[in-house]
């Protein structure tokens, strides 16, 4: 138990460790812009008409003390951090006055649950498939999959999702290809609604799953294809141990635990959205919000996405690196 | 402790329980275009007798693990068989390994088991010991859980095991209680046939003793022929009943080991013998002038006539086959028994 | 090296087909030098032509042949792919060779430092950046971002190498005869982490690429000069293919497959050259 602990103390100082550089990198990037937000937000504001110049000048001041640009830069680092802490990213410009940890908030349970979805999805398939390839190196089945899975594999995000989009809203028009969710229904654990977004998370989810497997099929064939001429399980097959038993037990096992360390990376990276499936698929999820705040010109939400975004790919990796230990026997604690 | 059989030339045909063939076994590699055969196995013929233990001496690279390999039909691409066959008789069950492989697979564990060179890691990593006993042997005893168990304990036990290692990891173990494990695993079936490869290798001296007595007294026990491979001579005059010499892929000289030891009759077992240390000989051990014959590419003749004290013309010339030696075994040399140990 | 290739070419079918398709993206590139009007010019030919005779691939709405339009994108983006490889390149070379060679408690803090910079999400802060720089990221800085995004995992790969090779017997002879330690690393460490260099830059390309290409799509970088991504950019934003003008999107979604499946079939074939287990996979039964 002790020795847990240290490895959970040492996970946690690496987790501490990569949360303070990204978010001093986030803060970095921000101030040294040639951006100033407040001078951007007010040529903004006084865009649409109201040029009282004592009035901007109230506003100016009052940007200042809300983007905390004010003070030095150690003062503006250090107020910076206490507002990430206290998760205030401050109003949203585009939809002011909506703070910018609601606007994530309502996006992230799209993000999670799609991404989330998909990579499963693409792990299972892509490492079945893998280990069957790799097990039975010389069926001819497993050859044909493993060419097309093989030609998939390069093929990047975009180019999946708009031939998804092109076939399956052009084409063959039979799925939505906009949105999360059907507009006129009322969100809430109605049948309509879930079979809705059901339906507008298919073609995103597939464009994810499409181009997840490849590498979940390549990396675990290759493992397999290693394992399988390892001793122990050479052993059980000179000891007649039967087929399934071997494959399951001795390679597929085995093969397993790399495997699952890349799934618990790429769940952790969840959380930092799909970009191109949510914007071809103008799906509400992060990526698309980021998108959107970059287009709109919005400083507190692209900030405070960045930033939020940072902070929960490292805390999930934590969180999954320390049930590590439970999965894999061998692994060294401490 | 080692009880040497007398040399019976007449042995009846349900004795053997191995019998290989003019056995080859080459591997063979084709890629980009240049084709390239390293012949491990290249023409063997032998026997193996109920209740005995058949020992396999050579240096490395000798083929003595693909002959073995090939034996138990445990090779895979690139190795194939290209020539010969296999034959075990268990009872009245009579196997042709490489024209039966269902036969075979039938037979593995229940009449034949196999311990292995590197068994630190021939047991599953991430499978408790009690898995690896019912993977391997539950469905050859005909029992219950319940009962399998208890059989499974009392055969730990017998071999001076703790029950409790039946929930360990393999990781949990030191490198001797693995290869005992690996020992009670191969033996718990009471099998007729035991191969064994390099069993003692990684271990250290002690444990090493520990090991060979425990084999020695369970092959006793059930009464199984063993065929025990190493390079280390002095194991072999510890455990083995016959001998046989592998060099470069084939028989130098096969026969009784106490009289192989005390009379060799092909000058690289004598070689062999002559390198083992003995108790108050201070004079330093001979080596072999050069190095073993590259298997791709083996000389012509006998293949031992370029390191060979007493080579003739002769040898670099004909290949000497294998025939009867003057101490009730085969020797594959033109000039048997013209050296001795001193 | 020569011998290698043919051999390659000869008997390794992922190779010869890669080596194709690539041969016809540099064939293309090569082309965009001799294109008859400037890249950056619209309505320069009659608009919404579909591919024939004429216009071999077509012309899109702003009045651009196609296939010069294709061959101009395809240079620049492999020209940005290639930057961001050669830099990355560097930084990994450098940081695996001397983390490795060091060792220690140096070695330590090099990987955490860069295990930390692998650990955080590239996409959101490049597009944080993207945002504050605006109309200052131009591709220049967008390749020297990426770069400095994109050599943490290789550099651990190299790293791995140069670690089993400090202990070895020519590094301490090396060190011995007096050698620098630049020159230890550069004239004998270098050679045997090439292989590893070579088939990791083929994916950092292939990652670079996808980079510029999704910050295009979105119209984050220069959208009149001309790239893949842009291109893709400029028929989303005429909604080709409501108009109908599919050739606008399939061209450069075409060239585009083509070259990361050119670019992943060879980066795979080489891999498969330099680790022989995978060739004794290959040969089967």
């Amino acid at each position: 138990m002790n020795g847990f602990l240290i490895y959970v103390a040492k996970r946690f100082g690496q987790l501490v460790f990569v949360v303070v550089t990204g978010v001093t990198l986030a803060f970095l990037i921000a101030h040294f812009s040639p951006v100033d937000p407040v001078e951007q937000t007010l040529s903004l504001v006084t865009s649409f008409g109201a040029t009282d110049p004592r009035s901007v000048e109230i506003l100016r001041q009052s940007l200042r003390e809300l983007y905390g640009t004010e003070g030095s830069l150690i003062e503006q680092y250090f107020l910076f951090w206490g507002r990430v802490l206290r998760g205030d990213f401050g109003p949203s410009l585009s939809a002011f006055p909506t703070p910018v940890m609601t606007i994530i908030g309502r996006a992230l349970p799209w993000t999670i649950g799609l991404l989330t979805l998909a990579t499963l999805i693409a792990w299972v398939v892509g490492n079945t498939l893998g280990a069957i390839a790799g097990y039975f190196r010389n069926s001819r089945a497993m050859k044909v999959v493993g060419l097309f899975v093989m030609a998939l594999q390069p093929i990047p995000t975009y180019i999946s999702g708009l031939t998804l989009l092109i076939i399956f809203g052009f084409l063959w028009p039979v799925l939505p290809i906009s949105g999360g969710a059907q507009l006129n229904l009322e969100p809430g654990m109605t049948w309509a609604y879930i079979s809705s977004v059901i339906q507008y998370g298919t073609l995103p989810a597939l464009t994810l799953v499409l181009v997840g497997i490849g590498g979940w099929f390549i990396s675990m064939r290759s493992l397999v294809s290693n394992i399988v001429t390892d001793d122990h399980v050479v052993y059980a097959e000179l000891g007649g141990v039967p087929s399934r038993t071997v494959f399951s037990q001795y390679v597929a096992r085995n093969a397993m635990l790399p495997q699952v360390t890349g799934l618990a990376l790429s769940l952790g990276n969840v959380f930092g959205g799909a970009v191109i499936v949510e914007f071809i698929f103008n799906y509400p999820g992060i990526g698309k919000l980021m998108v959107a705040g970059i287009y709109a010109g919005d400083y507190s939400l692209v900030l405070g996405v960045t930033t939020f975004s940072v902070i929960a790919v490292a805390v999930a990796v934590f969180l999954i690196d320390i049930t590590y230990p439970l999965i894999d026997p061998r692994v060294k604690l401490g | 402790m080692t009880e040497v059989l007398d040399f019976k030339p007449a042995v009846t045909q349900a004795q053997d329980v191995l019998t290989i063939r003019d056995l080859k076994a080459y591997y063979v590699n084709d890629m980009f275009g240049v084709r390239r055969e390293v012949r491990a196995v290249d023409g063997i013929s032998l026997t193996v007798r109920r209740n005995e233990v058949y020992g396999i001496a050579g240096e490395s690279s000798s083929g003595k693990t693909s002959l073995i390999k090939t034996l138990a039909g445990a090779i895979r691409p690139p190795m194939r068989v290209v020539d010969g066959s296999v034959n075990f008789s268990f009872g009245d069950t009579h196997i042709d390994v490489y024209a039966e492989p269902e036969k075979m697979k039938a037979a593995r564990w229940q009449n034949l088991s196999y311990i292995m060179q590197g068994s630190m890691s021939v047991l599953n990593p991430v499978r408790r010991i009690k898995h690896a006993f019912n993977d391997f042997a539950f469905r050859h005893m005909g029992l219950d859980r319940r009962a399998f168990r208890q059989r499974v304990e009392s055969h730990l036990q017998k071999l001076g095991l703790d029950p409790n290692v039946l929930e360990a990891f393999p990781h949990q173990l030191s490198g001797g209680m693995r290869q005992r494990v690996t020992i009670a695993l191969a033996t718990v079936c009471e099998p007729e046939f035991i191969i064994a490869d390099e069993p003692t290798t990684a271990l250290d001296v002690l444990v090493q003793q520990d090991v060979l007595g425990l084999l020695k007294e369970v092959q006793a026990r059930l009464g199984s022929s063993v065929v025990f491979v190493t390079h280390d001579m002095s194991v072999h005059a510890a455990i083995t009943d016959r001998l046989a010499i592998m060099y470069a892929g084939r028989l130098a000289e096969e026969g009784p080991t106490q009289a192989m030891f005390d009379n060799p009759q092909h000058p690289y077992t004598a070689h062999l013998i002559a390198s083992l240390p003995r108790i108050g000989d201070v004079s330093t051990r001979k080596s072999l002038a050069g190095k073993p014959p590259s298997l791709a590419n083996p000389p012509s003749g006998c293949r031992f006539h370029p390191r060979c004290p007493i080579a003739i013309d002769r040898c670099s010339k004909e290949v000497p086959e294998m025939l009867p030696s003057a101490i009730g075994g085969r020797v594959a040399c033109f000039r048997a028994g013209e050296v001795a140990v001193k | 090296m020569f011998k290698v290739l043919r051999d390659l070419l000869r008997y390794n079918r992922e190779f010869l087909f890669g080596s194709l398709l690539i041969a016809i993206i540099l064939a293309v590139v090569v082309a965009s030098y001799f294109a008859p009007y400037d890249e950056m010019m619209t309505y320069a030919v009659i608009p919404d032509m579909p591919p024939g005779s004429e216009y071999w691939l077509g012309t899109n709405s702003r009045g651009q042949d196609m296939f010069w339009q294709l061959a101009a994108s395809m240079r620049n983006t492999l020209i940005f792919g290639i930057v961001v490889a050669l830099i990355s390149r560097v930084i990994a070379i450098a940081v695996g060779l001397i983390s490795g060679y060091v060792g220690g408690k140096t070695d330590q803090a090099i990987m955490a430092f860069n295990d930390t910079l692998g650990a955080l999400p590239n996409i959101p802060i490049l597009l944080l950046l993207v945002f504050v720089l605006r109309d200052q990221m131009t591709w220049p800085v967008l390749a020297l971002t990426a770069a400095l995004l994109g050599w943490t995992h290789d550099s651990r790969l190299i790293r791995s190498v140069a670690l089993s090779l400090r202990t070895r017997e020519f590094t301490r002879h090396a060190a011995f005869s007096g050698m620098r330690t630049t020159q230890i690393l550069l004239r004998e460490h270098l050679p045997y982490v090439m292989p590893i260099v070579f088939f990791t830059t083929m994916n950092n390309l292939i990652w670079a690429i996808g980079l510029e290409v999704t910050l295009s799509i979105l119209g984050f970088s220069d959208i009149n000069r001309p790239t893949i991504g842009g291109m893709i950019y400029w028929a989303n934003a005429h909604s080709a293919m409501v108009a109908g003008i599919w050739w606008w999107i399939a061209v450069p979604m075409v060239a585009v497959v083509m070259l990361f499946i050119g670019l992943f079939l060879l980066a795979m074939s080489v891999n498969e050259y330099i680790d022989p287990r995978s060739r004794l996979a290959r040969m089967g039964a």
